[in-house]
């Protein structure tokens, strides 16, 4: 009995520490994380989506709330002097788990800026181009709204990375998921901006 | 005393290293191994979780109920492999980008449990902490070792820190870029492991 007590006690000790300890260190590294995603993923794919954008959307960024989560927005203005917003949306079903996918929206023609991946843990050299070569995702580039942006293999619009289409898929469906928050939010996005 | 440290650290560091002596750990040593910088930054992550582990458990080790003790022992290991993974995101980003899933995979990694259970729950801090750092050296050492090979054969650089390579070779040289795919790994380890058997048996 003596030795049962002594077990439960050390391991839940053991587990309380080691829970406390590590919300410490994680509410210490919180912030710098964040920047860290930041700058080394969300940037490179907003860069590429918004190429002469006048105003620096990593700066102006906001967060809206969809009732489900919370979407961070980029706001762009094009070298025309529309307004376009770009989110990531996570395309669930991937070959190695979600791909994450930034969504460029153009506020006044409501059509696709473009799609870029942000993060994927896809095969290299297969799943992993669609990251790396541009040629599939630029097929969302000037889509209308009303789009049906799934695989063509599933009635829809792309045309799937050969050898990779579970990828093609995953982020099909990131953007297809873009196109539904955008409808929903583009009221508040619109009032946030004046 | 002062003698005995110096043994348990320096044990580490050949007759001990890990994995060439001591097999053991073998996942990471043949997955990042593909560049410099992998290696060694996977070398320095371990080491500090084998430091710190070995401490702890040494600190508890007439604490810890003997049935129990694996799972202690995992909850220490697990915290501060946690504590890498938040420090290595927060401050060397790209560096954590490319070693992914292995920094979390440190908590099941042989080497680690096994100098707990085989060492620190044995021997009082002090020389815990000398066979974690000597061990967790030599680890470092020879993945920089075995990844210098690989990718000095395998891409034709060597890159030390930040993804510029200190080191490339000319135009001419064309990488045998089989030494830098998984197979290459076991080639290379397998054929240093020959190698410095080949020495210790002299």
């Amino acid at each position: 009995m003596r030795e049962m007590i002594s077990m439960i006690v050390v391991l839940t000790v053991l587990a309380s520490v080691s829970g406390g300890l590590l919300a410490a260190v994680k509410s210490g590294t919180e912030v710098r994380i964040e920047e860290q995603v930041l700058k080394f993923q969300k940037a490179p794919a907003i860069e590429s989506l918004f190429t002469d954008v006048s105003n620096d959307p990593l700066k102006e960024r906001f967060n809206l709330d969809n009732g489900e989560t919370t979407v961070q927005i980029f706001p762009g203005k094009l070298p025309d002097g529309s307004m376009a917003v770009a989110f990531e949306t996570f395309g669930k079903g991937g070959y190695g788990g979600d791909i994450g996918v930034m969504v460029g929206f153009n506020l006044d023609s409501d059509q696709l800026v473009g799609a870029r991946v942000t993060t994927h843990s896809e095969t290299p050299g297969l799943g992993s181009r669609a990251k790396d070569d541009l040629s599939f995702v630029s097929q969302f580039d000037d889509k209308p709204l009303d789009s049906n942006l799934a695989l063509k293999a599933d009635n829809g619009s792309i045309d799937a990375i050969s050898g990779a289409t579970v990828t093609s898929r995953a982020v099909a469906r990131g953007a297809i998921q873009a196109q539904e928050i955008y409808r929903q939010l583009k009221p508040e996005i619109l009032k946030q901006l004046q | 005393m002062a003698q005995s440290l110096v043994k348990e650290f320096k044990k580490g560091l050949w007759a001990e290293i890990p994995p060439f002596r001591l097999v053991l750990g073998l996942c990471p040593v043949l997955a990042v191994t593909k560049s410099v910088e992998n290696g060694i930054g996977m070398g320095m992550a371990t080491t500090f979780v084998l430091v710190f582990s070995n401490l702890l458990v040494s600190l508890l080790r007439n604490m810890i109920p003997p049935k129990v003790r694996i799972a202690c022992y995992i909850i220490i290991i697990a915290t501060f492999v946690t504590i890498v993974e938040l420090v290595m995101q927060a401050f060397t980003y790209p560096l954590f980008l490319k070693l992914g899933i292995f920094i979390p995979l440190i908590v099941v990694n042989c080497i680690v449990l096994g100098r707990s259970e085989a060492f620190a729950s044995k021997n009082p801090p002090v020389m815990a902490v000398a066979d974690g750092l000597g061990i967790g050296i030599g680890f470092t050492l020879s993945l920089s070792a075995i990844s210098i090979v690989r990718e000095f054969i395998g891409a034709g650089t060597i890159t030390i820190w930040g993804g510029n390579p200190v080191f490339a070779m000319p135009e001419w040289f064309t990488p045998l870029s089989f030494m830098v795919e998984a197979p290459g790994a076991f080639l290379a380890l397998g054929l240093m492991l020959a190698g410095m058997n080949l020495i210790g048996s002299k």
